[in-house]
């Protein structure tokens, strides 16, 4: 292990010691995925049929709100305790941290998309687990472009007075290829249609997380300093 | 010599105007209304020109950490935001009399809709940073993402629209610019770039002296 991945490991290592411990961000996010089901049948009414014709898009749109909220935590407990002055004196690349904490975010997002799924798939009777690979190639693409530029905007964002509110001004615009792309991906595989069928969007998932990743990767370290 | 440019800009509007409404001929299909174009284009482009500028800025100045390349940027963004706006709001005036909406999900419209907005949150982040230091930085690396972006919301876009359904309003393309009609549009093309090459340097001066009298 390279002195860089173990930095990242370490930082993410820290991050889930944490979240275990004290079980804030995720318990409070499944709450509110299920106070969001909660709002799209009431918004939508009791016919299921529009119901299921609306799902991917309702998905992202819920992938999408979770995110905001569990992404903006990001770096907040860094700003306590000086913790921010400790991850500014770590030695070497900066952007290992930003590896890490985008793993985190990534592993958060995932494990909130299968609890929203699950869901989903009991409440409106959505059949998902015959779908489930082609399913998880697309949410891994489509969470990979969130978190990438997510977790690079809050770091960025917590420093700020109105960090909630600029949180997501600044991220929901540029992330609308991502979100086009996944819910229509995300709409062929629901259907049943083979994944080939959503290749071009795939392509622009991996084409648009790698740019993501590579200008996070390059400009973390100018957000970190104060 | 920032006032001469401030005149020739004027003067060039002032040519524009005569070139779009005396010089033009009346398109045939549209009638008068086609005159838009003579605003539109122009403001596109100069918008496009603005987030140019702005991902220079914003490079350089993550690159040489000098306070002249955040004020080009900033100006820059401000500058863009407001000549997209003007795309938008002149192409819808245009699309009403022509495709008889006022707005339509294709996927140019779209592009531009999630460029001004991208902007916009550029602009709302500058005000919400105070330490300058700070400021510069954060913006310049949203300028960068939102500029690296831009290929890929078009794209998206383009895709989407065209996997949904064709786009049945706007109809077949249009026919070969005519030469007068080139003209007077390349004469206006000139005189927006010269108003925002006044227009950009005067909002930097005005940057400069406010930093010097925050200092």
């Amino acid at each position: 292990m390279t002195a860089y991945t173990r930095r990242a490991w370490i930082i993410l290592w820290k991050d889930l010691l944490t979240e275990r411990r004290s079980k804030e961000t995720l318990n409070a996010l499944f709450f509110f995925t299920v106070l969001l089901l909660f709002l799209f049948q009431f918004a939508l009414g009791p016919d299921r049929e529009r119901l299921r014709a609306a799902l991917p898009g309702l998905l992202w749109l819920g992938f999408i709100l979770a995110g905001l909220l569990g992404f903006g935590r990001t770096f907040l407990a860094e700003r306590e305790n000086d913790c921010w002055d400790g991850l500014l004196l770590t030695p070497g690349d900066k952007s290992a941290i930003y590896v890490g904490k985008l793993l985190g975010n990534f592993l958060l997002m995932i494990t909130v998309e299968v609890m929203l799924l699950a869901l989903f798939a009991i409440f409106y009777d959505v059949a998902v687990w015959q779908v489930a690979a082609p399913l998880a190639v697309v949410l891994v693409l489509g969470t990979v472009g969130l978190a990438a530029v997510g977790t690079l905007f809050a770091a960025m964002t917590a420093q700020v007075r109105a960090r909630e509110l600029l949180f997501p001004v600044l991220l929901i615009p540029v992330q609308v290829p991502v979100l086009l792309a996944t819910v229509s991906a995300t709409q062929a595989v629901l259907l049943g249609q083979p994944l080939a069928d959503s290749a071009p969007w795939l392509k622009l998932l991996a084409g648009a997380d790698v740019v993501y990743l590579v200008i996070g990767v390059l400009t973390f370290e100018f957000i970190l300093e104060t | 010599m920032m006032r001469a440019l401030g005149w020739v800009a004027a003067l060039g509007l002032l040519g524009g105007l005569g070139a779009a409404f005396g010089y033009a001929p009346r398109e045939v299909a549209q009638g008068n209304v086609q005159r838009i174009m003579y605003l539109h284009v122009p403001a596109v482009l100069t918008a496009y020109l603005a987030f140019g500028l702005v991902l220079l800025g914003s490079v350089a100045y993550l690159f040489s950490r000098r306070a002249g390349w955040d004020r080009l940027a900033a100006a820059a963004a401000e500058l863009g935001v407001l000549f997209t706006g003007l795309t938008i709001v002149s192409g819808s005036i245009w699309g009403k009399p022509t495709w008889g909406t006022w707005w339509t999900w294709d996927a140019r419209l779209t592009s531009t809709a999630v460029l001004f907005l991208v902007y916009v949150g550029y602009l709302l982040l500058r005000a919400m940073v105070e330490e300058p230091w700070q400021r510069a930085r954060y913006a310049a690396v949203v300028g960068i993402v939102g500029a690296v972006n831009i290929p890929i919301v078009h794209f998206s876009v383009k895709w989407w629209r065209a996997l949904h359904q064709p786009s049945t309003i706007l109809g077949p393309e249009p026919s070969p610019i005519a030469g007068a009609i080139a003209l007077a549009l390349f004469v206006n093309w000139v005189a927006f770039t010269l108003l925002f090459a006044y227009f950009l340097s005067r909002r930097m001066e005005i940057a400069r002296l406010e930093e010097d009298l925050v200092r």
